[in-house]
Order: structure tokens, then C-alpha cells, then sequence
């Protein structure tokens, strides 16, 4: 087996162990409630926002590059879509494509905004996209006046926000109802393992994180490869932003401005990407989204005191980037 | 060093390697890349432990667990690449980790004087209070020196201290190599070249495969045998004779004029099919930027090219690339190479267009098979296509790089030293393949700082002294002196 198999192997099947001691763990002493497939299926739906904003921050940390904004484009992409929605007199899925479209057209936008010094004058992006949190996170309370902009038909997005998929089938078969939010995380990891693993523009992402002047000389074009990338998570902002509005049936200008900016770029370490740039997976970052999720949910179960849980997981990350470490320096030995 | 052993994952590095060092005395560590010098200097300087074996120092066996436990038993290692802070001064880079203080705040005035102080020993003046970015590679070498001198180190390894040194410079670093021996150092110099061995050692030790494999006295081992050891067989020295340029032969590459402000001043040369040209000049006389120019990594103010007749806007290397120039970059690790990825994604980086299947994903089947095909045709030492690119040696590494340049169908190769630090095996393959692509009717240009590597394979040589192009000799006319002469300004 060639060694970037084996490294890849080793990483999951080590994630593997880790979350299946702890679940073991868990589930004992939550008397079983834990494993119970629907509580399965809550942990998937809690993690699905901050999994697919982890995954469009994936693509810009592999450039070695940090994206601090979407947090507030969450917010922004909320309320345009709730703005856009109310002033359109059209229903079904073609209100939801407009509407979707509108934010992916915002999240788009800010993200080549937050691109553009940093291509252009080489600025660094922990500053430039800092400055696009303010400024996002300011209009998005200027345009919805700092209250939630209620959606006029919140029915038509309620399949989006909290049905179910394929709900009848589930039923019959006597399995937990999916939550569509979990359908939509699973199709955008899908779409985005393969547009970075299989492509040329994933081949670039990480030939820019390892080295960008060596990419640049073999012809790569470095400044539209790392626009791209602030593109990509812009645009998964949105999305995000477009669940959160469905779900709530209301755009809302403090949605997104909690610990989702720093809990997606946790997954995104958590799950194995380096933060140097170069290396890194959309897998990774589910799991690693996935473990932190457990994590919540298992204190919960456990009656955990909420603030004693921040500490747990600000330690449970740092255990987990040392354990990553540790693994790769054992697999340069062996 | 008695009896020294180490194994890597898979590789055994060191078997039963002793070597002695006295005082005063210059012993040269000579072998193909590969072949343990590295590893075994690593271990004396204390950056890698020896699994068998043990190090004595002045008759004590000393353990050098980490750079600082064998730098407190006077062991000083200037590697290759410097390992200097660019944007500290010098006084400030020679007391780095032994700052002088006084009442627990530093001492600028102690630490400029112990600097000063080695820097006099040494006979030598530099610039002491402006950032070492900003010094040249010479005077960055003569700090990374007084550095180690500054520690009290009475043993010195040196790795290849003169591959990136202009002619002036290795005098000058010869010179404080004498005033180190009259100071009762010892020094141990690792080198590539062979012509400097007999100016600077007193002995030479060959090592291959991870063996001592002979040591004598420098006047007593004549170059032939020092390379018949080194390799393990004979090898023919020369360079290949590169066959005459057809009568008739288009010119491929016409540069007219190029002008990039206090770098490169109104430069134009054409190169015909089938014609090797060979850049030479000083370091820092405009080679690299003229190559840079024609690939165009860098923008120009004035001035164009054309390739085949062909007028060329070039903006980015991407464009370069399109328009038929491969760029052969001097810097491999910074410039070449994509270190963590492997053999294969490096191969394919300049040419991926060609591996995408109607679905617009990578073929990596394909991908997979034309990298092992360039593994095998430039008999490239690897494990496999999916070895990460870091762990070869430089030679090897080289050799990615031309894998990666070949997959096109480039009429332009610009070779910035292309054999700079790799060995002399590895060294003939180059050659035996920049003449092929010459026979094929690309057209070459070559820069190298070895100066019988220029004169040895071009055609035609240009001399290039401060971004100009001072002088143009035939094979016949390019004599060392002639050349040398012209691009220091001695002709004039």
C-alpha cells in the first residue's frame, strides 16, 4: 500500500476508534439513550451547519489562507433571502431557487471582495476578511433594521428548514424520520469532495498551499484559484444561511454571530487539515464536525453543567490536533 | 566519529562510518548525494542521533543529543541553506541564543562587540546593522561563520559553503578557512566540486552507499580516483559534445530588447533550433532575471519576444507556458517542487489539462501512468509515483522537475542551474538530456555558475555583467579567461 493510502487510511480508521471508545463510553452511562438512532439523527442534523461552513473553509485554510467573514455572511445571506423571498409573488421550488440563488449571489460576492486584496496586494486574509465581518454583519443589520425579517410564506421553505426526506419510506421501515438539512450536508460534502479531490481546481487548491510560487511558475493562474476559493466559502455561507432561514421562517440579523465562525474552523482542524496550508479533506471535516457535535450532545445527555462543557471541548480539540500530530510523526517513522 | 550507524525506515543511512578530524586541518567529505555525508554531519552537530557508535571529542566521548549539547562541546554546522533570521541585522543573527545581557535586558553595545571582535579575527568587514535580507549570499555565509566562531566551536562543518558563491566569494572563504586552521579549528568541508578540492583540503574522505569508503591525503589522491570512489566505477568526466547547429536552422527564440528597470538592461540574444546558449556572469549579474523575464514570471518594461517567428505578450508564467517555454527553475524546494505532494501530482502540475476526462475530473489511471513512464525514462530512484516528493534526494528532485517540464511540447527550455547540488551520476544523465532535447530542435538556454559546465555544452556563450549582455563568444572563442574576463569588466 502506497503511504498517502496508508496515511489515509490510519486517519480514519484512528478518528474511528477514538469516536467508538467514546460513544461506548457515553452511551453506558446515558443508559443507552445515546446510541438510540434518533438521537443519532439529532447529532447529524445539529452539525449540518457548521459542517458545510467548515467544508468552504476547508477550501481556503488548504490555500493556507483563514476565512473569518462567514459567520456574518450567514447573517447577510439570511436576510437578503428573507427580503428577496417576501418580494417575490411566485411559490413552490421556484421561489426556493430564487431565493437560494439571491444568497449564493451575495455569499459569492463577498467572498471575491475578500478575495481581492488579498490577491491583488497580497494582503493577509485574517485581516481583510476580519474587516468583511464588520461590514457584512453592519448591513445585515442595517437592511433588516436589527430585527428578524419574518418570512411572508415560511410553509413553502418548512420542507427545507425541518422536514423530512423520504419520510413515508422511513416510517414504514420503522427508521428515524432525515432531516433535510442532513440530505443537503450530504449532497455539498459530495459535490465538494469531488470537485477537491478529483479536479483541476482541487489539484491547484493544494499545489497553492504547498507552494505557491512552484504552482504559480508550472502556470497555474494562483490569483483566480484563491478568488475561487473565497467564493466557495462565501457561497457555503449561504447555503447555511438559506437552512437557518428556512428553519427559523425568518431571516435573522444574529444568526450566524454565535460560535458557528470558530466551531466550523475547529472541524476543519479537528478533522486534519493543516492549518500551514497544503494538506487536508472535506471527509476530515464532517468528522471532524461530527466529533464535536458527539461531544455536545453526549454532555448534555450526562447533565453536564454548560459552562463546564466549553472547557471540556476547548480541551478535547487541542487533544485532538496532538493527537494528529503525534499520528503523523509515527507514520514519518514507520 | 567510530563505528557510526543509523537506519531509516527502510533504508540503512550509515554502516560503520569512523572519521577523524585534527586540529588546524581541512578534511573534505566527498560522495554522490545519497551517500550519507549529510546524515553523518547531522549526527556529529547533534540535529540527528546515531543508533550505534559514538562521537569523541579531544579524547571525551561526548553525547550530542541536540544542536545546543554539541555546539556546548565546540561543534558548529553551517548547512547548505542558512538558517538565518533575514530580518534581523547581523550583529543580531551572531548572538542569536547567546545574548549578551545586563540586568536582564539585552546589551546591544556587548553583543556588536563580540561580533566585531570574531569579524576581526576574521580580517573581514561587513555591513553589521542592516537586515541580513539584504546582505549578499557571501556575506550572509561570513555570518553564519562568525555565528558558530562566536559559540567557540573548534570544529566546523561546512555543507557545499561554495555552491552558491561567486569566484570572489570562494576566495574570500578560502582565505578565513586558512585563518580558521592557523587558529587550531578544525574544519570539515563537503563539497561537489572537484576542482576546488585540492586549493582547500588537506585530506579527503569518499563516501558511498553509507560507507567510509577511502580516505587519504588530498596531494595524494588525484581527481580520477576520487570520482572512481565516489561511484563505485569510472566515469567519463567530459561534458557531451553537443553536434553542430544544422546550416540553416530557424531561430526559435528571438529576444529583442528586454528591459526590466536596474535588473536587466536592453538584453536581446536568439536561440535557433538545435542551439544551446549558455548564460554566464556573476552571481547577481541578471541570468536568473533573464530567464525570468523570457518565462514571464517577471513583468518587463520594455522590450518583447517572439518563439518560431511568433510575437509573444506574455503576462504570466501560465501564458509562458502555453506559448511553448519550459522554466527550469534554479530554486527547486522554493521554486520547483511542490514538496508535500508526490512524484505524481508534481509531474502532471504544468500539464494537467491533459489528464482530464470528459467527466472534467482527473484521469489519475493515466495520470499514474505516464508518471511511472517518466520515472522509468529519466531513471528517476523512487518507490513509486505516490512517493511524497520531500523525502527524495536532490538529484532525484531534479529530475522531478524535468519529468514535469517534458510532458509538454515545449519548443523554449530556460535551465537555470540545473545541476546545482546534485551528483555527478545524476549530472551526466542531465546532460545526456539537455542535448537530446537540443537534437530534437528545442532551442536552450542554459545559465550555470560552474563555468566549464557553460562552456562545455553551449554553442554559444553570452556573458552577462550588470543586466547587460557584456560580451558573445563562439565555442571556439569561449576560453575560461575570455569569458571570466568579460563578465567581471577585467576586458574593458
Amino acid at each position: 500500500m502506497t503511504l498517502a493510502l496508508r496515511n489515509y487510511w490510519v486517519r480514519i480508521v484512528a478518528a474511528l476508534a477514538v469516536l467508538t471508545v467514546l460513544v461506548i463510553v457515553v452511551n453506558v452511562a446515558a443508559h443507552g439513550t445515546f446510541l438510540q438512532p434518533s438521537n443519532i439523527v439529532r447529532v447529524l442534523r445539529q452539525i449540518t451547519y457548521n459542517c458545510i461552513l467548515g467544508i468552504g473553509q476547508t477550501f481556503v485554510i488548504i490555500t493556507a489562507g483563514i476565512d473569518l467573514s462567514i459567520g456574518s455572511l450567514v447573517s447577510l445571506t439570511g436576510v437578503v433571502m428573507a427580503i428577496v423571498a417576501n418580494s417575490l409573488h411566485i411559490g413552490g421550488i421556484p421561489l426556493l431557487a430564487v431565493t437560494l440563488l439571491a444568497g449564493l449571489a451575495v455569499g459569492a460576492a463577498a467572498g471575491y471582495v475578500n478575495a481581492v486584496p488579498v490577491v491583488k496586494l497580497n494582503l493577509p486574509p485574517f485581516i481583510t476578511t476580519f474587516a468583511m465581518l464588520e461590514v457584512t454583519l453592519g448591513l445585515s443589520y442595517i437592511i433588516s433594521h436589527g430585527r428578524p425579517v419574518a418570512l411572508t410564506n415560511a410553509d413553502a421553505f418548512a420542507g427545507v428548514g425541518y422536514g423530512s426526506f423520504l419520510g413515508p419510506l422511513t416510517k414504514a421501515l420503522h427508521l428515524p424520520s432525515i432531516p433535510t438539512p442532513v440530505i443537503w450536508m450530504i449532497v455539498v460534502i459530495a459535490i465538494f469532495t469531488v470537485i477537491l479531490t478529483r479536479t483541476r481546481f482541487g489539484r491547484y487548491v493544494f499545489a497553492i498551499g504547498g507552494n505557491e510560487e512552484a504552482a504559480r511558475l508550472a502556470g497555474v493562474n494562483t490569483a483566480r484559484i484563491k478568488t475561487l476559493v473565497y467564493v466557495i466559502s462565501g457561497m457555503c455561507a449561504a447555503i447555511v444561511g438559506f437552512l437557518y432561514m428556512a428553519l427559523f421562517g425568518s431571516g435573522s440579523p444574529q444568526t450566524g454571530t454565535g460560535d458557528e465562525l470558530l466551531e466550523a474552523i475547529a472541524a476543519v482542524v479537528v478533522g486534519g487539515t493543516s492549518l500551514m496550508g497544503g494538506q487536508g479533506s472535506i471527509i476530515g471535516t464532517f468528522f471532524g464536525a461530527l466529533l464535536i457535535g458527539l461531544l455536545y450532545n453526549a454532555m448534555n445527555l450526562l447533565n453536564i453543567d454548560s459552562y463546564l462543557q466549553k472547557v471540556v471541548l476547548g480541551a478535547v480539540i487541542l487533544l485532538a490536533v496532538i493527537l494528529d500530530e503525534l499520528r503523523k510523526r509515527y507514520l514519518s517513522k514507520a | 566519529m567510530r563505528d557510526i550507524g543509523k537506519s531509516f525506515p527502510g533504508v540503512r543511512a550509515l554502516s560503520d562510518v569512523s572519521l577523524t578530524l585534527h586540529a588546524g586541518e581541512v578534511l573534505a567529505l566527498v560522495g554522490e548525494n545519497g551517500a550519507g555525508k549529510s546524515t553523518l554531519m547531522k549526527i556529529l552537530a547533534g540535529a540527528q542521533t546515531a543508533d550505534e557508535g559514538e562521537i569523541v571529542v579531544d579524547g571525551h566521548t561526548v553525547r550530542n543529543e541536540s544542536p545546543h549539547a554539541a555546539e556546548a562541546v565546540g561543534i558548529g554546522m553551517i548547512y547548505q541553506e542558512f538558517n538565518l533570521v533575514p530580518h534581523l541585522t547581523a550583529v543580531e543573527n551572531i548572538v542569536l541564543g547567546n545574548e549578551p545581557t545586563r540586568g536582564g535586558l539585552l546589551d546591544p553595545a556587548a553583543a556588536r562587540a563580540r561580533a566585531a571582535g570574531v569579524l576581526d579575527d576574521l580580517g573581514i568587514e561587513i555591513p553589521l546593522d542592516v537586515p541580513t535580507a539584504r546582505l549578499s549570499v557571501g556575506q550572509q555565509q561570513i555570518v553564519e561563520i562568525a555565528k558558530v566562531l562566536s559559540k567557540h566551536a573548534r570544529i566546523i562543518v561546512m555543507d557545499e559553503p561554495s555552491a552558491a558563491l561567486t569566484d570572489r566569494e570562494v576566495d574570500r572563504l578560502f582565505a578565513i578557512i586558512a585563518k580558521l586552521k592557523a587558529a587550531a579549528v578544525g574544519v570539515i568541508y563537503i563539497s561537489h566540486r572537484m576542482e576546488e578540492l585540492p586549493r582547500i583540503a588537506d585530506r579527503i574522505t569518499v563516501m558511498r552507499d553509507g560507507r567510509a569508503i577511502e580516505t587519504r591525503a588530498a596531494s595524494d589522491f588525484p581527481p580520477g580516483d576520487i570520482v572512481r570512489a565516489m561511484v563505485g566505477r569510472t566515469v567519463d568526466a567530459h561534458y557531451p559534445v553537443a553536434p553542430p547547429v544544422a546550416a540553416g536552422a530557424p531561430v526559435v527564440l528571438d529576444v529583442r530588447g528586454i528591459t526590466r528597470t536596474g535588473v536587466i538592461d536592453d538584453v536581446s540574444f536568439n536561440v535557433r533550433a538545435g542551439e544551446i546558449v549558455g548564460l554566464a556572469g556573476l552571481v547577481g549579474a541578471g541570468r536568473t532575471e533573464i530567464l525570468r523575464a523570457i518565462a514571464a514570471a517577471d513583468i518587463v518594461q520594455s522590450g518583447s519576444i517572439a518563439i518560431d517567428g511568433m510575437p509573444q505578450r506574455l503576462r504570466t508564467p501560465g501564458e509562458g507556458i502555453a506559448a511553448g517555454i519550459a522554466f527550469i527553475t534554479e530554486d527547486r524546494k522554493g521554486q520547483g517542487l511542490v514538496l508535500g505532494m508526490t512524484v505524481r501530482e508534481n509531474i502532471s502540475l504544468a500539464h494537467l489539462a491533459q489528464f482530464i476526462n470528459r467527466e472534467l475530473l482527473i484521469d489519475r489511471t493515466r495520470e499514474s501512468a505516464v508518471a511511472e513512464q517518466k520515472i522509468e525514462e529519466l531513471r528517476i530512484r523512487v518507490t513509486g509515483p505516490e512517493q511524497p516528493v520531500r523525502t527524495l534526494s536532490g538529484g532525484n528532485q531534479q529530475k522531478v522537475v524535468l519529468a514535469k517540464w517534458l510532458l509538454g511540447t515545449a519548443r523554449v527550455f530556460l535551465f537555470d542551474e540545473p545541476t546545482r547540488g546534485i551528483d555527478i551520476g545524476a549530472k551526466a544523465e542531465i546532460y545526456a538530456l539537455i542535448l537530446t532535447l537540443a537534437q530534437q530542435g528545442a532551442a536552450i538556454v542554459m545559465v550555470s555558475s560552474e563555468l566549464p559546465e557553460v562552456l562545455g555544452l553551449s554553442h554559444r556563450v553570452l556573458a552577462i555583467r550588470e543586466g547587460r549582455i557584456a560580451a558573445e563568444f563562439s565555442r571556439e572563442q569561449a576560453t575560461p579567461a575570455a569569458v571570466i574576463a568579460a563578465a567581471t569588466g577585467a576586458a574593458r
